[in-house]
């Protein structure tokens, strides 16, 4: 097979041609390590998707499984064992875990092979992968233009063709939006499902591992080898069932919900109008679709913004420079650290970004004496109300569907001198985020040249009800990615 | 009912500086404004959650097993064997006598 061929496979079909012996997984491996490392030695000339690439020499062994040998793209924040593993950050530069997370384990026991680390934003805060330590990520549809985050490197290396599919993480959007701006499929799975043991935590009630794919079909086998209830994870549950790969041609007697407070103010009228006629697609299939209410989706955004970063603020307390990462040697002046203290607040001082700092200090504000219950408190009680919403609809409707994002990709630096408005982007994807529930993003089509995304939720553990709604709507709407893969 | 209206949130400076010290974060004297803006502007927004009557609601604390109650339970709470010293040291930035090395607490 030509390295061009070998790139218009799925890495389901990779898979397959693997199994039947027309495909090496030493000629696939070696096609996308190729590709990665020229990314990677581009620099800023490139898309930096990647913070860390398999060597010359590193073809792993053909890998037996269902996963054949197929290559894998991580994000950063997962720990890999003496690989890199610095969650986007200057704290962790150069750090090298002394175990493996579940998830990549898993998937490595299923046949996968670690082809690349992928950039992120910083501790997976952000949603333009601008807040990245080791530098911005680029939009491979216009390399002026974002690719979103916080899972930025793993949805460009996706889109651009330099990663067959990839592992994300996802809080309030972070697999779920940058999908959508570089034109991929991405799926956020019930929380719980798939272990967090091994991902340098964020905000550890919202942060979920899953796939970033050209296609549902890849969705549906990655996530099939990633979730399992997972002892090293107090959170994690088993997921009931066996994920399995899609094969819905219609969507007969689907009732598909649309929600009024996630689909039409603050949303682009071009983002609005492929949103509208992937509806009408999806009526031509036999889907019935209603208007439904969220009442408390507004105050998502809010509830998160306490949450997460009190969360974050606790997570990334740890981050001090006793046990790993960085430490801060002397002052400014060059004196050396004076004491324990000075030590402490210098290494988090240098080593965190503005992001990372704004939000630890929200949510040691937030967590601070005499505010927990007005802040954290209510928010979980917020939390409560948007889960007891999504509850009533998914008893008038099987799935919900919104656009995904708010805007299409936008400019590099339009939005960081603003953090509110940085943190917008997220407020469709948010509310399944704090309900735990399962959503996934697929392209529906462009505007203004450029991918948008259609989001599909549905109760826990449904993940196989929305990977076939997915696959039916994927197939007629025909949406080609080809374009951006460079 | 009890509505709780939050007041209109304004970080100052000091209030900025007493929550760094609480997050062991050292701000740079140039951090400190922008720094109280920007909390401030995210405060403000988060505040209308204070405009939900509550007052019967319970917090959520793990999102799923709240939700359906019938799904199998989380795993047990037993210790498991951790990592071994020499790795759990290795990427420690100083290490003495087996365990880390800190500056002295009041050198």
């Amino acid at each position: 097979m030509s390295a061009t061929d070998v790139l218009e496979l799925s890495a389901a079909q990779a898979a397959d041609a693997i199994a039947a012996g027309s495909l090496s997984a030493a000629e696939l491996f070696d096609a996308y390590r190729a590709r990665a490392a020229a990314d990677r030695a581009a620099g800023a000339a490139g898309l930096n998707c990647f913070t860390w690439v398999a060597g010359d020499g590193a073809t792993p062994e053909p890998a037996a499984g269902a996963l054949g040998g197929v290559p894998l793209a991580v994000k950063d924040l997962f720990c890999t064992k003496g690989v890199p593993s610095q969650s986007g950050s200057r704290i962790l530069e150069g750090y090298l875990p002394p175990y493996t997370a579940s998830v990549v384990r898993r998937l490595e026991d299923a046949g996968a092979s670690l082809l690349a680390k992928t950039n992120q934003d910083e501790f997976a805060m952000g949603s333009s992968n601008e807040n990245s330590a080791f530098g911005d990520v680029r939009n491979p549809w216009d390399r002026e233009r974002v690719p979103g985050g916080s899972s930025g490197g793993s949805a460009a290396a996706v889109a651009a063709g330099l990663a067959p599919w990839a592992l994300g993480t996802d809080t309030g959007g972070s697999i779920r939006q940058p999908a959508a701006l570089c034109g991929i499929v991405g799926l956020k799975p019930t929380y719980g499902s798939v272990s967090r043991y091994g991902m340098i935590a964020f905000a550890s009630s919202l942060d979920q591992a899953g796939p970033l794919t050209r296609d549902v079909r890849d969705a549906a086998l990655l996530l099939k080898h990633m979730v399992g209830q997972d002892p090293c994870d107090a959170t994690s549950l088993a997921f009931p069932g066996e994920i399995e790969l899609p094969t819905a041609e219609r969507l007969d007697g689907v009732r598909l919900g649309v929600p009024e407070e996630l689909s039409g103010g603050g949303i682009e009228p071009g983002v609005l109008e492929a949103f509208r006629a992937a509806l009408a697609q999806g009526e031509a299939l036999g889907a019935e679709i209603s208007e439904v209410r969220l009442p408390h989706a507004p105050h998502a955004l809010s509830a998160y913004y306490v949450i997460a970063p009190a969360e974050a603020s606790s997570n990334l307390a740890r981050f001090d420079g006793v046990r790993f990462g960085l430490r801060a040697a002397s002052s400014p002046e060059g004196e050396n650290a004076s004491d324990l203290l000075d030590m402490y607040t210098r290494t988090r001082h240098d080593g965190f970004g503005p992001e990372v700092k704004r939000r630890i200090m929200l949510g040691t504000y937030a967590l601070s004496s005499g505010y927990y219950d007005a802040y954290y408190g209510r928010a979980q009680r917020v939390r409560t109300k948007i889960s007891e919403d999504f509850r009533s609809v998914f008893e008038q409707v099987d799935l919900i569907v919104t656009p995904t994002a708010p805007s299409v990709a936008f400019e590099l630096g339009e939005k960081t001198a603003d953090p509110l408005a940085m943190y917008l982007n997220d407020f469709c994807t948010v509310p399944m985020s704090l309900a735990g529930i399962p959503a996934i993003s697929i392209p529906c089509g462009l505007s203004q040249g450029l991918p948008v995304g259609l989001q599909i939720a549905g109760p826990a553990f449904s993940e196989n009800r929305l990977l076939n709604a997915a696959y039916a709507l994927e197939q007629s709407l025909g949406f080609d990615g080809a374009q951006a893969r460079v | 009912m009890a509505i709780h209206r939050m007041p209109i949130t304004v970080i100052g400076r000091d209030e900025v500086l007493h929550v760094a010290r609480l997050a062991r974060l050292a701000l740079a004297e140039d951090e400190i404004e922008p720094m109280a803006r920007e909390l401030s502007a995210v405060l403000d927004h988060v505040a209308r959650i204070g405009e939900l009557d509550l007052d019967d609601v319970a917090p959520t604390s793990h999102v799923v097993a709240d939700a359906v109650p019938t799904h199998p339970a989380l795993r047990p709470d037993e210790p498991r064997p951790c990592l071994p010293r020499e790795l759990a040291l290795a990427e420690a930035p100083a290490v003495a006598d087996d365990g880390f090395l800190v500056p002295s607490p009041q050198a």
